[in-house]
């Protein structure tokens, strides 16, 4: 019988075929730990008594939530994170260059076929190059530093096959969105997704990462795609045999196997505040806004911006509406100024801010108040994310955002 | 026996201790603001040994080990839920926080309700009735009696 994809990377890891079930214990190729958490971990690391990182290469420190410092108590992670890289020799910091989920892949930390962890439940992210990578609490994160090992379940896989031409104003974080919908909120809970077919091979690596990125809002461990040409071009490799053999066989065994075609999708949105209460945007017009945000780890890409800035080319902002926009790197924003991406945004009336997490993890850059509702390109809507707890988060792609931005109510892109 | 404190499905662990709050040095500052936009007493109500039962998905969301930290800091002795997401559970078992999945119970008490759970025999007694649970896999069992991740490395 054949092999999924996370099977495959499963069985390199380990050195033997493995099923849906079995526990094993993998060797990490790379770990990735952000500025909330360092403390956290430096501490555990400690407390269990390692003397030293199993690999000081393999380990990567990225400070973005707090980014540049917005409270007292946020330089004290910084802090602790300087000590810890010069205690133990770490040579992988990044401490203003984006976010770690986007530096992971962009800055080529992750490469096909790897298994990576990180302190952050969107860790799912880097299954858009092929990787099997996922988040986890800072206890197990200490451990692995230490040890270099981690025990898993290897999970069933739910296979997503999506064929066909994208209507022109549905972007890839439609398509999530529709899916965490369709799956509900646990519907892959501990399971892998494989997403698979002509209109995600069509797809940009950007935007394959929007779709990974978000695979944990309806509870998944990871979310895969095949490594093919663009991927070797977006991570500066030669593709070796063994990377593209991660494909999922046509024997495979899947617990699910869903078919999507492309031409039904339309723009939607996560109403508050649970990701999977995804409504059609037509159902929702008319709604008053106060804020929009572009950016973040889903939708804070070139493309993204570039999409957002072909809509807001030659208009204007509500006067009402406060729009945010984040590049997700530091390298993003030097493009997206070159190619002259940020001054039509800037023309438009956009609030630029530094590359960062920014309003998405809700401690500035925008935060709101009660009765207040924002327009967002990121993850998650929860309650009290971007505020109080009576805010409410509409989440949506850059193109929608865009047009909610001019409009100063939801609107159709 | 321990009191029930109920919560509907999908928790998320911005709702057990929220993003302001994770920053704080140690889980004793943070573990007054559990499930703060939830049920805001939580925190000075809760006794030593009482339960949290929930519906599906508890704790789904972000990979703050700080979620599981703050209910157990509490005294909280076990989450009994329908479902659990992924990361949560397992930070909970590395902290040394039972965790069980019992389909049944959510559905038959109240909050406020009294109740025991052995983990060893999968078995929640409440108001004279029993109910049983799916137990945890060996391997997990094993890291949470021997309190948690740390413990287990150590020994």
């Amino acid at each position: 019988m054949g092999s999924t994809i996370i099977e495959k990377i499963v069985g390199n890891n380990v050195g033997k075929n493995v099923k849906p079930g079995d526990i094993v214990t993998v060797n990490v190729d790379r770990v990735m730990i952000h500025d909330i958490f360092i403390p956290f971990v430096a501490s555990k690391f400690e407390e269990m008594g390692f003397q030293k990182l199993w690999d000081a290469d393999k380990a990567v420190l990225i400070y973005d939530h707090l980014v540049p410092a917005s409270q007292i108590d946020d330089t004290r992670h910084f802090k602790v994170g300087n000590a810890f890289v010069e205690k133990y020799g770490m040579k992988n910091i990044h401490r203003s260059d984006g976010i770690c989920h986007q530096l992971m892949t962009e800055a080529g930390y992750v490469k096909p076929g790897n298994i990576v962890f990180g302190t952050d439940s969107h860790t799912t992210t880097y299954g858009c190059v092929g990787a099997f990578s996922s988040g986890i609490g800072y206890t197990e994160m200490a451990s692995i530093l230490g040890t270099g090992t981690l025990w898993i379940r290897v999970p069933e896989t739910i296979k997503v096959n999506i064929s066909g031409k994208l209507p022109g104003n549905v972007m890839a974080k439609d398509i999530i969105l529709k899916l965490i919908g369709d799956l509900g909120a646990d519907g892959a809970t501990y399971k892998a997704l494989e997403f698979t077919g002509d209109t995600v091979e069509n797809m940009s690596v950007a935007s394959r990462m929007s779709m990974s990125n978000m695979a944990i809002e309806a509870g998944a461990k990871c979310a895969l795609f095949t490594p093919d040409e663009k991927t070797a071009e977006y991570c500066g490799i030669e593709l070796t045999d063994k990377e593209k053999d991660l494909v999922g066989d046509a024997d495979a065994e899947y617990c699910q196997v869903i078919n999507y075609k492309a031409e039904d999708f339309v723009p939607v949105m996560a109403c508050p505040s649970n990701v999977d209460n995804v409504k059609p945007v037509s159902e929702l017009e008319g709604t008053e806004i106060d804020q929009v945000f572009i950016g973040s780890c889903t939708n804070g890409r070139l493309e993204d911006l570039m999409a957002a800035a072909e809509i807001l080319k030659g208009k204007k902002v509500a006067s009402f509406v406060k729009l945010i926009v984040t590049p997700a790197s530091r390298k993003i924003y030097r493009e997206a100024v070159e190619n002259g991406t940020m001054a039509v945004l800037a023309e438009a009336g956009a609030i630029i801010t530094h590359p960062s997490c920014g309003l998405c993890c809700g401690r500035t850059g925008g935060i709101l108040t009660d009765g207040e509702r924002v327009v967002a390109t990121n993850n998650r809507n929860f309650l009290g994310r971007m505020g109080t707890s009576k805010v409410e988060i509409y989440l949506a792609s850059p193109k929608s955002a865009a047009a909610c931005a001019v409009s100063g109510k939801i609107v159709m892109p | 026996m321990g009191k029930i404190f109920k919560f509907h499905q999908d928790v998320d662990t911005d709702q057990i201790i929220a993003s302001q709050y994770i920053i704080y040095p140690t889980i004793d500052e943070m573990k007054v603001h559990a499930f703060e936009s939830l049920d805001a007493a939580f925190a000075s109500q809760v006794q030593e040994g009482d339960y949290v039962v929930a519906s599906e998905n508890f704790g789904c969301g972000s990979s703050r080990e700080q979620a599981p930290a703050v209910l157990k800091a509490l005294g909280v002795k076990a989450v009994v839920a329908k479902s659990f997401a992924r990361i949560f559970y397992r930070n909970a078992i590395n902290i040394g926080l039972p965790v069980i999945v019992c389909k049944d119970l959510y559905e038959n008490v109240n909050a406020g309700d009294e109740m025991e759970l052995s983990m060893k025999e999968g078995v929640v007694r409440t108001g004279g009735r029993e109910f049983q649970c799916t137990k945890l896999p060996e391997y997990m069992q094993g890291i949470l009696d021997q309190g948690g991740l740390i413990a287990a490395l150590n020994k």
